[in-house]
């Protein structure tokens, strides 16, 4: 059985509005409804299912109905017709009780601006929702403390929200949201209020946290970027309607019509991925102060079996191999210019990802991306697929 | 011919006819009115009597550590509390001043305590709010001395008109700022309590009033600057302290103790004003 079932569900907003879903039926568009009745819809007979552990994304352009329709799903608005299931249950004919009952046990909500309460402590913030059920102070405290920890925000808790950067705010908002244990999150537009850097930082860490916690979560978003990264599956809306529910595979590949293909043809990927997308950090030793001791050394502590050598204002001199630096240790040998491989593909900063792949192909050693001669990271086989994927390390804000 | 015009509905007995009501007010209610005036009025005679039985010295002391702290460890509302407190002693005026605090100091706790339970009402209720904000406008709007009158009537003379004219004349700002603050709380903080299961006083508990409260104190500001004002107007009709001897100066033509009390009510003013301000600030 889904966690979440939505069934032909819809909310017009103003005056009449079982009569405006009369005039849908009779095919009629969000716009002429809008100019003949001055009703506005904001969603228009959605139905979809998220399963348990599952991460649905909803993505669409602005005013698409994207916000209204998660706030239906807990019924912060109430629906003009439809039904929403949650773990089988109505929730659009519950009494207010059994509404409470669900929200506090069952749903929680990150909002795109936070929404966390200024006057209350990050602390107090993370306890609300065990608060307001009556929860003892000290068995709430913990579990707030918890939750906080799992964000990594532990060392924060008497702290104002006001007093935390954008990103820490909403690790506050999830970890409110967490507090209470809820089958399903609701996140609606969580991380657009975030600049870039942060907020791949974050859907980094949402995915993380998924692993092991395995909620349902119901994600929304404008960016496909974004929903590509994290969504098992993806709806796609329009003026209020579901165009396309799939994977990100089947989105890209097979988009349902002419308006899904717009929204996705600006990433074909290889193209606009360069090699500073897809490079990590790489480990180095400094020819000019480091021998095969120090190289030996990191290369134990990292686990890898060659290691880049630069100089002391980061030009990229070659590579030493482990067996090497460990020979050259025997026999005593303290400079690395003796045990120096200069074989080592380099590529532009700039370079597209589709050459790249090429390149990688038929290479043994790992590709160092430079700018003139420094060296400003390194690309290893699996990046580039995943790359061309839209999944795994991929800066896209360099 | 245009005077005929508007002279074709006769004289309405408005007049008339209020006096009507407030005459059946006085006789329908006065089992209520009657002891409410007894009791509260000894009740306010306690009140008085007993802050009269604190040395003044102490009294000084007392509200000018209160005025030290409350602006956050600075001499200057201190020190203009010692200095005009003590004007007011030298004066010979420190019992008008005890009573009309006190007068002040009921009227504005009943404001609040009515106000601020019709201000929330309000802002839950677009029916109510349509209801009581013409409400307000009136009771604003209409002179005070108007007050004075119906208040004579329920009440007879002394403290407790003076008290009844003072809560209508000066509710309709906490009611008005109570309501203003819950709807100014940001939607989506509103949404985030409900979201998570809060029931409606929760949701009012927790979220709306502690966000509303420094609009709330704004508005509860006002209504007690305004029992201050409505307090002398009162001293009409025989409610004691400064106003009083403001009164009586005015009708015996002495310009001199007239400026004094005036200067007694302008020196409570300030402090009455300051300290509610800095409550307000200190709670942001
Ligand atoms: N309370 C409301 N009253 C009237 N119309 C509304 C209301 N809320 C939303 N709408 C309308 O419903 C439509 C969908 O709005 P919604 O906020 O769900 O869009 P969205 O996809 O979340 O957009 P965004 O990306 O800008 O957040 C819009 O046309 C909007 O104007
Ligand atoms: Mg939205």
């Amino acid at each position: 059985m889904p966690v979440i079932e939505v069934k032909n569900l819809s909310k017009v907003f103003g005056r009449n509005t079982r009569q405006t879903l009369k005039l849908l039926d009779e095919g009629l568009s969000k716009s002429e409804i809008l100019e003949q009745t001055g009703n506005t819809v904001g969603v228009n007979r959605a139905s979809f299912s998220v399963d348990a552990g599952e991460i649905f994304v909803i993505m669409g352009l602005s005013g698409s109905g994207k916000s209204t329709l998660i706030r239906l799903v807990n019924r912060l608005i109430e629906p003009t017709e439809g039904n929403i299931y949650i773990d089988g249950d109505d929730l659009s004919k519950m009494d207010k009780k059994s509404l409470r009952k669900v929200r506090r046990e069952k749903l929680s909500m990150v909002f795109q601006k936070f929404a966390l309460f200024p006057h209350r402590t990050i602390l107090e913030n993370a306890e609300y929702g065990l608060e307001i059920q009556n929860v003892p102070k000290e068995e709430r405290q913990k579990k707030a403390k918890d939750a906080l920890e799992m964000v990594g925000l532990g060392g924060y808790l008497h702290q104002a929200p006001g007093q935390l950067s954008g990103g820490m705010q909403q690790r506050v908002g999830l970890a409110r949201a967490l507090a209470n244990d809820p089958e399903v999150l609701l996140m609606d537009e969580a991380f657009s209020a975030l600049d870039p850097l942060i907020r791949k930082e974050m859907q980094d860490e949402l995915i993380d946290l998924q692993a092991s916690m395995k909620k349902t979560i119901l994600f929304i978003t404008h960016d496909l970027d974004e929903a590509l990264r994290l969504g098992d599956r993806i709806a796609l809306m329009k003026d209020g309607s579901i165009v396309q529910i799939g994977t990100p595979e089947e989105i890209l590949v097979k988009p349902a019509n002419d308006y899904v293909e717009k929204f996705v043809e600006d990433v074909d990927r290889s193209k606009i991925l360069t090699a500073q997308h897809i490079m990590k950090r790489p480990e180095t030793v400094n020819i000019d102060r480091h021998g095969p001791r120090v190289a030996l050394e990191r290369m134990r502590a990292e686990g890898i079996s060659s290691i880049l050598v630069v100089d002391s204002q980061r030009n990229l001199k070659g590579y030493v191999t482990a067996d090497d630096a460990l020979d050259a240790r025997n026999q005593d040998i303290r400079d690395l210019n003796e045990i120096l491989k200069t074989d080592i593909i380099r590529v532009n900063k700039d370079k597209a990802m589709n050459d790249i792949f090429n390149i990688i192909h038929d290479s043994t050693t790992p590709v160092a991306v430079v700018e003139d001669e420094k060296l400003l990271g390194i690309i290893v086989r699996g990046a580039v697929i995943a790359g061309l994927a839209g999944e795994g390390e991929v800066n896209l804000d360099v | 011919m245009f005077d005929k015009l508007l002279d074709f509905v006769p004289s309405i007995p408005i007049a008339e006819k209020t006096e009507v009501v407030t005459d059946w007010l006085t006789s329908t209610f006065s089992f209520l009115f009657d002891p409410l005036k007894e009791h509260f009025g000894n009740f306010m005679e306690f009140t008085t009597n007993a802050l009269l039985a604190v040395p003044p010295v102490i009294i000084i002391v007392i509200v000018a550590l209160l005025a030290f702290f409350i602006t956050g460890k600075k001499l200057g509302l201190a020190v203009f509390s010692i200095v005009g407190l003590w004007l007011i002693y030298n004066q010979g005026f420190w019992e008008h001043l005890i009573s009309t605090f006190t007068l002040v100091l009921i009227a504005s706790v009943l404001s609040v305590v009515i106000g601020v339970p019709v201000g929330i009402l309000m802002s839950k209720s677009k029916i109510a709010e349509a209801i009581i904000t013409p409400i307000l406008d009136f009771m604003q709007t209409m002179p005070a001395f108007v007050y004075l009158i119906p208040a004579v009537a329920f009440f007879g003379i002394g403290m407790v008109p003076g008290i009844f004219a003072s809560l209508i004349f000066a509710t309709p700002p906490t009611v008005r700022f109570t309501n203003l603050g819950i709807r100014q709380v940001s939607q989506e903080l509103v949404e985030a309590s409900e979201a998570f299961g809060s029931t409606g006083s929760q949701k009012l508990f927790k979220v709306e009033l502690p966000m509303a409260k420094a609009t709330i104190m704004a508005g509860i500001n006002q209504t007690v600057m305004l029992a201050l004002s409505m307090v002398v107007i009162a001293s009409m009709i025989g409610a004691p302290g400064l106003g009083r001897e403001v009164l009586s100066s005015l009708q015996r033509a002495q310009v001199g103790t007239g400026f004094v009390a005036g200067i007694g009510i302008v020196i409570l003013a300030i402090i009455i004003d300051r300290f509610t301000q800095h409550v307000n600030t200190k709670n942001n």
